[in-house]
């Protein structure tokens, strides 16, 4: 008999060429995904005279140096430049580019289960660590490096070792205003940002069962600030009913045949994984980052630690976090003023995500100025249509194209030095926002909070009287 | 990308945890092509000051560059950029010793020819009182996965196919392309067995 398996044993035989006397697979790429910052493979391919291998399972997009402001005017000669290259080698390998005047344009991670490019059962590659976000769908996905990129171009296949499994089981009902961008940062925490390297995480459970595809989608993005470069979730119906009908979902018999093949994505009962994690969903508040690594987070509701009394590893890294955000131990976390807020990027600029924003900017004023950059110009127009723009802009927030914007600043939008920003994204590096920018990562609707507050806020408070 | 089996250089200790992708290079650097070269990015933010003066008291600040780099846990954690890899590498680094790495940065060091030796954390604390603010000479065996540090044996783990890739300087392309008839017989077989795995044209 055969060993009982897991959601990814299946995915990874289902994709694997061939494997090697050392046990490395080379495995079979379903999607490639292209952005700006993929001009290395491009040069890499092109010194050694090679095509693309496969055109049609290859698409571009724009959205690191996409600009949020002007985009018929591109003040920055290096941004356009960066553009434009991608959009030569789009262009010399026929490949599908979403560009910056296309309606569908986004971040790339945003985009693709916009299209339906992002399938249950498909292996999905991405220069850009993210790219564990499709893992939501059931799709193995996970970030490569610039060599990889050119391989996977050259070759459609990667070579990869099959990493460990863990599963991190989350039970019971989240509280109001507890998103799974909550569940991430208390998972992080508590394992520790190495917690989950040379792992696969399939996440599972009553709680995970119950989000949205959006919700899958974040805490399957931020997998990879615990160190994992996959994270999964096994394909039900809130899947399905997310993927039908959209531009590039498959139709009619292939539809049905899909149906079938998905349903069988599931983890055997009693498949063995190298490590469980459970979580009770009620031990979960609204957490918020305090320092410069995603571990480095706590629940709204807690002081500050003092680093003299956390472990030698951990507490020299907390001395210098604390410095670096300009923080001081055992104060509250909560009350923490900031100098601005931001919502958007890949972990958090879908359209629930610029809801539930808005659900506590209805009627309010922000005290402190903030961006909004929605995940996809999609997702712009739809909250658009919904007046979420509206409900932004008259709290005194900028409403703006999609990009990746503010998570990464390469497009100009930058939090300044010793600023403290409010932020929907997934790092908290210190500079990673801007040089020496102050980063505290939290859900969309503890950063609108904040914005109402002008000080880190237990959102619940302004949810009070509001029937959400 | 050339092999190498034995190296002999010179190293320093930046004894801190956490060494991120992004503060390696910070995103700014990263739409340079690489042939103008990326070492004067590495860790620039760390390295300089504001105005774009070398900080003297940085450990890497030295009048003389180290080739090999001693550092704490979870090095190069964070994003794929490669170009963090680019950065080591183009400053002269040809080994980066720590407890542990972030996944998509040890194989990207890989395809580079730069050695991610993995040390027990004990190991790490006893290079670092050993060394200090200091350098030191520094030579590596890949072959048997250990490194003499000014006469301090060391030990390091690696991963089999990782030490094969850079002694032997390996390419994966050029590997793979020996597997051609393999992948294209796969595929084959594959487009029968998940046809609306093929993306359609969108509508
Ligand atoms: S939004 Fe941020 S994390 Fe997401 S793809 Fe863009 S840069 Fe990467």
């Amino acid at each position: 008999m055969s060993e009982p398996k897991t959601l990814l044993d299946k995915l990874w035989a289902s994709h694997e060429v061939l494997r090697r006397e050392d046990g490395v697979s080379l495995l079979w790429v379903d999607r490639h995904l292209v952005h700006e910052g993929s001009h290395h493979a491009f040069a890499k391919i092109a010194a050694r005279g090679l095509p693309v291998a496969a055109p049609n399972n290859t698409v571009a997009v724009v959205d690191h140096y996409a600009p949020t402001r002007t985009r018929d005017k591109i003040a920055d000669p290096q941004v356009v430049r960066m553009i434009d290259t991608l959009r030569q080698n789009a262009k010399s390998h026929s490949l599908r580019i979403f560009d910056l005047d296309d309606p569908a344009q986004g971040i790339v991670h945003v985009v693709g289960p916009e299209q339906g490019l992002t399938l249950p059962g498909l292996l999905i590659n991405c220069g850009d660590s993210h790219t564990s976000t499709h893992g939501a769908f059931g799709a193995l996905a996970f970030g490569i490096g610039a060599t990889e990129v050119a391989h996977v171009l050259a070759t459609q296949t990667i070579w990869q070792k099959k990493p460990k499994a863990m599963r991190i089981t989350v039970d019971g009902v989240l509280g109001v205003g507890v998103t799974a961008k909550d569940i991430a940062l208390h998972w992080i925490a508590r394992l520790g940002t190495g917690g989950a390297q040379g792992h696969s995480i399939e996440y599972a459970g009553g709680t995970i069962r119950g989000l949205t595809m959006e919700g899958r989608m974040t805490l399957c993005n931020l997998s990879i600030e615990g160190g994992a470069r996959f994270g999964m979730i096994a394909p039900d119906e809130i899947t399905k009913d997310y993927i039908k009908g959209r531009s590039y979902t498959p139709r009619g018999d292939q539809w049905l045949a899909a149906e079938a093949a998905w349903d069988e994505l599931l983890t055997a009962d009693d498949a063995v994984f190298d490590t469980e994690i459970h979580i009770d969903a009620a031990d979960i508040e609204p957490t918020v980052t305090w320092g410069t690594s995603p571990e480095q987070a706590l629940p709204i509701s807690a002081k500050l630690p003092d680093p003299a009394k956390l472990d030698a590893q951990k507490s020299e890294l907390a001395f210098k976090a604390l410095e670096y955000m300009g923080l001081s131990k055992g104060q509250n976390l909560a009350g923490t003023p900031v100098d601005q807020v931001f919502i958007g990027s890949c972990t958090n600029g879908r359209i629930e995500d610029l809801r539930a924003a808005a659900a506590v900017l209805t009627g309010r004023r922000a005290k402190v100025p903030g961006l909004v950059s929605p995940g996809s110009q999609l997702i712009k127009a739809q909250a658009e249509q919904e007046g979420l723009d509206k409900v932004f802009t008259d709290a005194g927030l900028e409403w703006a194209a999609s990009g990746c914007s503010m998570c990464v600043g390469m497009n100009g939008d930058l939090v300044e030095i010793k600023k403290r920003c409010a932020s929907s994204t997934n790092r908290n590096f210190k500079g990673r926002q801007g040089r020496g920018a102050r980063t505290h990562l939290m859900s969309p609707s503890m950063v609108a909070a904040a914005a109402v507050t002008g000080e880190i806020t237990d959102v619940r408070t302004l949810l009070q009287d509001r029937n959400i | 990308m050339v092999g190498w089996e034995i190296y002999d250089g010179r190293a320093k200790v930046l004894p801190l945890a956490n060494i991120d992708t992004d503060q390696l290079i910070p995103a700014r650097f990263m739409s340079v092509p690489r042939s103008e070269g990326y070492g004067s990015y590495l860790l620039h933010d760390m390295r300089r000051d504001a105005s774009g003066a070398l900080r003297l008291e940085f450990p890497l600040n030295g009048a003389s560059p180290a080739t090999a780099l001693i550092a704490g846990a979870n090095f190069g954690s964070g994003s794929s950029r490669e170009a963090a890899v680019y950065a080591l590498v183009d400053a002269g680094y040809r080994a980066v010793f720590a407890p542990s790495f972030g996944d998509i940065f040890a194989s990207n060091a890989i395809n580079n020819g730069l050695l991610p030796a993995r040390i027990e954390p004990e190991t790490y604390e006893e290079l670092v009182s050993w060394i200090g603010a200091s350098f030191c000479d520094v030579q590596i065996d890949l072959q048997n996965g250990c490194a003499s540090f000014g006469g301090k044996e060391v030990d390091f783990q690696l991963d089999e196919t990782w030490r094969m890739k850079l002694i032997n300087g390996w390419d994966d392309i050029d590997l793979t392309q020996q597997y051609a008839s393999e992948i294209s017989q796969f595929g084959k077989i594959y487009a029968q067995a998940a046809p609306w795995a093929v993306p359609l044209v969108s509508d």
